[in-house]
């Protein structure tokens, strides 16, 4: 229990130390936002002006919105470590590397959360989708989903954090892996917003617990592996 | 010399499977013969999924053993995991376009799932590419191996419950193939190509892994050639002594550049 208690605490130091480093230097969290609304923008430039399609597509453009933002920010909180040689720093510290890795995905998934928070809204007045009934599930669609992403994207950020062409190579790697995923949450999501008619959402919100469980085990028994090398 | 038996029996084996599919069996009564593609077609989906299970496997045992032989049988298995995922996809879409009227089926979970197969191992490979030094490039792929053979399953699920729970398969499943009331003919040339298909996949196999062992032995020779001039360089009086601990991984951000390391021989050499 003592061991639990410390290595949340550990988790805590480093999730806050990122997080005041990131509301310190803003300059990623502006430019990540700014991207995820352009592309908001460019999805419905895509498909056109229909209402209809639009307000269908809803929820899958919220979604690939959230991750290819989400890939911004996860990358973001180990190149962090990059500078100035601190994840060798990190390293060193005499800590249980899951309790590193528990640290890194939560502020992972709390940036996750701050950008559903502004970007849902967002859907919900470009493509004219009717969310305030829906908010209580939606929320936690987006929660569910938001851990999930920063298991597995925390993970494969430090994979590539010191590798070349990590630009590409984060991506490559991470949405294949987030295809079940974005699939549970988009369901869920459309579910939410139409009322579940065919009561299929317990299903899909059961998915995307059961990927965040079987992600956060793979990712903390694995993480540390890569602190070694 | 065993191995090269073991490769012309596969080569034999894999020539009179396909003449057995081609002239050997009746065409399908529905299908015609764009069926006889399911044999070659079976045979590579249980490949690509064996290889991906091997790499999986030989990862953990290098995050054990820390033997890098384990991580040549990964990556012999890994290559030619995402041969037979492509082969297994291209024949999909040839059935599919005769039997289905189109190459791409979003409702067949087994074709998605097999797609993102193919993304998840081309990373793979890629990743491998990326890294230099072995012992890392080791770690790197066990781990990312590891964790997408967890998600497979995962993505399997998950693209049956997406196509709709509620709705029954309307196509001829290849699973019916293998129903107990099949004819004979049909089951014998279905488990002869997947008989022969496996005696290619072990020659391949054994093939790439020695290639990856010659690799690891170069890679080898040409870091304990930098090692040697530069610890000659260090017990020189008079030079600055450079210190093995600059050329260590992990002290300049990104290091992977080719950097000398004092302590990968050893392992290597096993």
């Amino acid at each position: 229990m003592t061991a639990l208690r410390r290595n949340a605490t550990i988790a805590w130091a480093i999730a806050r130390k990122d997080a005041i480093a990131e509301v310190r230097g803003k300059q990623a969290a502006v430019s990540t936002l700014t991207f995820a609304a352009v592309v908001l923008l460019l999805f419905g430039f895509a498909l056109g002006p229909d209402p209809r399609r639009l307000a269908d597509a809803a929820p899958g453009l919220l979604w690939l919105g959230l991750v290819f933002a989400g890939l911004l920010g996860v990358g973001r909180f180990h190149e962090l470590e990059t500078e100035d040689g601190a994840l060798e720093q990190l390293t060193l510290y005499p800590v249980d590397r899951r309790s590193i890795y528990a640290g890194k995905a939560a502020i992972g998934a709390l940036a996750m959360l701050v950008l559903g928070a502004l970007l849902v809204p967002l859907v919900a007045i470009l493509f004219a989708v009717e969310i305030v009934r829906a908010l209580p599930v939606l929320s936690l669609t987006v929660v569910l989903g938001a851990i999930g992403f920063a298991a597995v994207g925390t993970f494969y950020a430090g994979v590539t954090v010191r590798m070349r062409a990590r630009e590409v190579m984060l991506p490559l790697l991470v949405l294949p892996i987030v295809a079940p995923l974005l699939l549970a949450a988009v369901k869920a999501t459309s579910a939410a917003l139409t009322g579940d008619p065919l009561g299929e959402l317990p299903a899909w919100l059961e998915l995307l617990a059961g990927f965040d469980v079987v992600m956060l085990i793979a990712g903390a028994g694995t993480y540390g592996f890569l602190l070694e090398e | 010399m065993k191995t090269r038996i073991l490769g012309v029996a596969a080569l034999l084996a894999v020539i009179a499977a396909a003449l057995f599919g081609l002239y050997g069996v009746p065409a399908d009564l529905n299908q015609g013969d764009a069926q006889r593609i399911m044999y070659p077609h079976v045979a590579s989906a249980w490949l690509a999924y064996l290889s991906f299970g091997v790499t999986a496997l030989a990862g953990i045992g290098w995050l054990i053993r820390r033997d890098l032989r384990f991580d040549a049988v990964a990556v012999a298995s890994a290559e030619i995991g995402v041969l037979f995922t492509a082969l297994a996809i291209w024949g999909g879409m040839m059935w599919a376009r005769p039997v289905w009227g189109v190459f791409w089926q979003w409702e067949d979970p087994r074709l998605t799932t097999t797609a993102l197969l193919l993304a998840l191992y081309v990373g793979y490979l890629l990743l491998r590419r990326l890294s230099d030094d072995p012992a890392r490039r080791a770690t790197r792929a066990a781990v990312v191996g590891l964790v997408a053979a967890v998600d497979i399953p995962i993505v399997h699920f998950s693209v049956i419950w997406w196509r709709g729970l509620h709705q029954p398969p309307t196509f001829l499943s290849p699973d019916k193939i293998l129903h107990p009331s099949a004819p004979l003919p049909f089951v014998l040339a279905l488990v002869g190509m997947l008989g022969a298909f496996t005696l290619a996949w072990t020659w391949l196999l054994i093939r790439r892994y020695q290639l990856a062992r010659a690799e690891l032995a170069r890679e080898d020779a040409v870091r304990g050639g930098l090692v040697r001039r530069a610890s000659a360089a260090a017990a020189r009086p008079g030079v600055a002594a450079r210190p093995a601990a600059a050329a260590r991984p992990g002290l300049p951000a990104s290091d992977d550049g080719g950097t000398p390391q004092p302590k990968a021989p050893a392992e290597a050499t096993q």
